[in-house]
């Protein structure tokens, strides 16, 4: 008998099942033809999804990465196979989650010479990778694939590409599939925990009288919940959290304010705004939370826990820093900290949450919040949430009190529209028993609904709740307040009927929501039907606005709790 | 021999990369993004072949330089990144300048060049090649007197830097 050889792309699908690689969403094309053969010929466990459009396979591995807190891989062909995967690496890059990107690529003598369906992806996605690899040669391979995952999953997570010529794929690969890493310039978490400093920091919080803990992503990819709460709790602290820190403290919990920021709670951006300490765990300071950066915190004392060194003084010179894995260094923390005399503060955030509660109609038309609301008490808040960008992204997260850890999946740094179906169905993937709930604007659904064949043919209970107002409805609304209302590019004239559209596949069921009365009624039906994907069309009030605000570019202290009087001037700052 | 005064917008950096293809790419970004020019770059094989040395001198503003060195730790390829901006290291350029000189012109241009130490490379009728090794300072020097002459051509090296004693470059 001849001994069987194992060619380079049997090796990367061997190693990548090694590394604990489950699923793997792509689509294939030529030169990806030796590793959707490998899929095959290696029997591997690895689960492969056939999806419609790359895009939505970068936001499936997305999701399952989120709502798992594992990786999942991407296969895709070289050229345009490639680069539609770029906006779900960026977006993946942005939020820090983790991903394993294999682009097949043309045979390696036609590189650089415009090959057919060549493209250079090692080098257009450069900026928004963690890191990448142009495979020359087989052997390489079960070292690459293994540094790929490891260095997608430890420090800062993010995306790890693997472009491999279709001649690599096909080469013997007679190297060892075990092989150690050759990573001498990664170092993704400090060797100790700087003690001294951690001191000076519970110093700090006992001396506070006005303490914020603020919580980012890094809390929940930290798997640091706990540390958190136990801090809060101990300290008598209250909390915010950012858009991705859902999760990381529960909104349920009395210490909790929700999120801050630019369409945060009026409570949570005030806090920050009176504090005399904020700590961020794991959060970057992003824009949409700072509002003028100047002015952030001017008054307090400002704590930055991070894992990546580079976000310290970014965008927020702190007073006191600790770069590191938030879980540690909280565990550590903890011990060092006592209860704090925080009643007057909590007493005057109490205040603020009665004074300035997050509100809407439930008359006057059907609202996006009502929808959210009940779908909240109908699950009891024990759901998935996946949203996609706009309006609802932003009542989602005001409205739906995220828990869990690994329970709210959003496109926070992109902002990227089309992110949420796909995302979902990734979730569910991951997460087959529980429910999961997508929002999405008709604007974003729109943009990848083609995954409506993945959702429907795998059965998928994913509850996709189409918040249909018939507008790009974020834009339509800063057209409103800072632009006269011209409304320009924004109306979604030629939306098609989605319950009908769905109900075009097999296994797909579609409602139609349109008066408020009817809200509980269409919802508990979409919970009840799990033999697929079921999409609820929401005719929701077409001109509806979300506040509270923070106009981009101004203080979090010129925070608008309710719609302005008077003329706005065209905001300033990013987007 | 000092450098450049500290806070200045002119940085030096060294930075100890891993020899692969891509990292002088993925380096290069890093500065364009945030709107720093490179001024000079160096790039070679170090003792180790894996490694190359890196020396770049770049303009931005100082806070911005820390996102930069920040951001260049941060690539997977990179071994180190030490900025020596204002410390006391060894610096060394070298140019090459081609000037047209005629016979009468001669004289004057090779005392010029004995002054600052440059060795004469290439010689013809009407034009001469002078070879200038030092700080910047001393290059700049040297090539403002030689433009009296007609500067043809110039082409100078970039800086190399090494730290003294026992500290790491």
């Amino acid at each position: 008998m001849v001994e069987k050889k194992t060619d380079g792309a049997q090796a990367l699908v061997k190693c990548l099942e090694r590394e604990g690689i489950e699923y793997m969403f792509g689509l294939s094309g030529g030169a990806a033809i030796p590793i959707f053969d490998a899929l095959i010929t290696t029997n591997t466990k690895i689960k492969f999804v056939l999806v419609r459009h790359e895009q939505g396979a970068a936001h499936m591995a997305d999701g399952y990465a989120r709502a798992t807190g594992k990786p999942a891989a991407v296969l895709v062909t070289s050229g345009p196979g490639a680069t539609n995967t770029l906006t779900g690496i960026m977006t993946a890059h942005m939020d820090s989650v983790p991903m394993i990107v294999i682009t097949g690529q043309s045979v390696s003598w036609m590189l650089g010479k415009d090959a057919f369906q060549e493209a250079d992806i090692f080098g257009i996605t450069m900026p928004v990778v963690k890191h990448s690899y142009l495979v020359k040669n087989a052997n390489d391979i079960p070292r690459v694939a293994r540094e790929a995952y490891y260095i997608a999953t430890t420090g800062r997570p993010g995306p790890v590409l693997i472009d491999l010529p279709k001649d690599v794929g096909a080469a013997a690969c007679t190297a060892d599939l075990y092989q150690e890493m050759d990573l001498p310039g990664y170092k993704p978490y400090p060797e100790t925990i700087d003690k001294e400093k951690i001191l000076e920091i519970a110093e700090a919080l006992n001396k506070s009288r006005k303490p914020v803990l603020l919580v980012g992503h890094g809390a929940i990819i930290s798997d640091a919940c706990a540390q958190v709460k136990a801090l809060a709790e101990k300290l008598n602290a209250p909390v915010v959290n950012t858009l991705l820190g859902k999760g990381g403290f529960p909104e349920t919990h009395r210490l909790s304010l929700g999120m801050l920021g630019m369409h945060g709670t009026a409570y949570a951006t005030k806090a920050v705004v009176e504090a005399d300490l904020i700590m961020s765990i794991g959060s970057r300071f992003d824009d949409r939370i700072i509002g003028q950066p100047d002015k952030f915190g001017r008054n307090a004392t400002k704590i930055h826990i991070d894992v990546d060194p580079s976000e310290i003084g970014k965008m927020i010179k702190p007073d006191l820093f600790l770069v590191g894995d938030a879980r540690p260094i909280l565990e550590e923390l903890n011990k060092h900290v006592a209860r704090l005399d925080t009643a007057e503060w909590l007493a005057r955030l109490e205040g603020y949450k009665k004074k300035f509660p997050l509100h809407y109609k439930k008359q006057g038309g059907l609202k996006m919040q009502h929808i959210m609301d009940e779908l909240y008490k109908l699950t009891g808040g024990k759901a998935v949430v996946v949203t996609d960008v706009g309006q609802h992204q932003m009542w989602a997260a005001q409205f739906w009190k995220t828990d869990g850890r690994l329970d709210w999946l959003s496109s926070g740094g992109a902002g990227t529209m089309g992110y949420g179906f796909p995302a979902a169905i990734g979730a569910q993937f991951g997460r087959p028993k529980d429910t999961v709930v997508l929002f999405c604007g008709d604007g974003g659904f729109q943009m990848t609904m083609s995954e409506l064949a993945t959702a429907c043919l795998h059965k998928l209970p994913i509850k996709i709740i189409v918040l249909n107002n018939h507008y790009l409805g974020m834009v339509r609304q800063w057209q409103q307040m800072f632009y006269d209302d011209r409304k320009s590019g924004v109306d979604l004239e030629g939306n098609p009927d989605f319950a009908r559209l769905i109900e075009s596949y097999e296994n797909g069921k579609g409602l139609t929501l349109k008066r408020p009365a009817d809200v509980r009624k269409i919802l508990t039906r979409a919970l009840e039907y799990n033999e697929g994907p079921c999409l609820v069309n929401a005719e929701v009030v077409k001109t509806d606005n979300v506040f509270p605000m923070v106009p981009a570019g101004r203080a979090l202290e010129d925070l608008l709790v309710e719609p302005p009087r008077q003329k706005m001037e065209k905001p300033t700052g990013s987007t | 021999m000092t450098q450049v005064a500290n806070g200045s917008d002119t940085h030096t950096l060294s930075v100890y990369v891993a020899n692969k293809p891509g990292v002088l790419a993925r380096i290069a970004q890093v500065f364009a993004r945030r709107g720093f020019n490179i001024d000079s770059l160096v790039v070679s094989s170090s003792v180790d072949g894996n490694f190359s040395r890196m020396t770049i001198t770049a303009k931005g503003d100082p806070s911005g330089l820390q996102q930069v060195i920040e951001a260049l730790r941060k690539l997977i390829d990179v071994m180190h990144c030490v900025d020596h901006t204002g410390e006391d290291i060894v610096v060394r350029e070298l140019a090459l300048v081609k000037i047209r000189v005629t016979a009468e012109e001669r004289t004057e241009a090779l005392q010029i060049a004995d002054h600052f130490g440059a060795k004469t490379v290439d010689w013809t009728e009407s034009s001469m090649i002078l070879m200038v090794t030092g700080t910047t300072d001393k290059l700049d020097a040297m090539i403002g007197l030689v433009k009296k002459f007609q500067v043809i051509e110039l082409v100078r090296t970039g800086k190399v830097v090494m730290a003294r004693g026992a500290e790491e470059t």
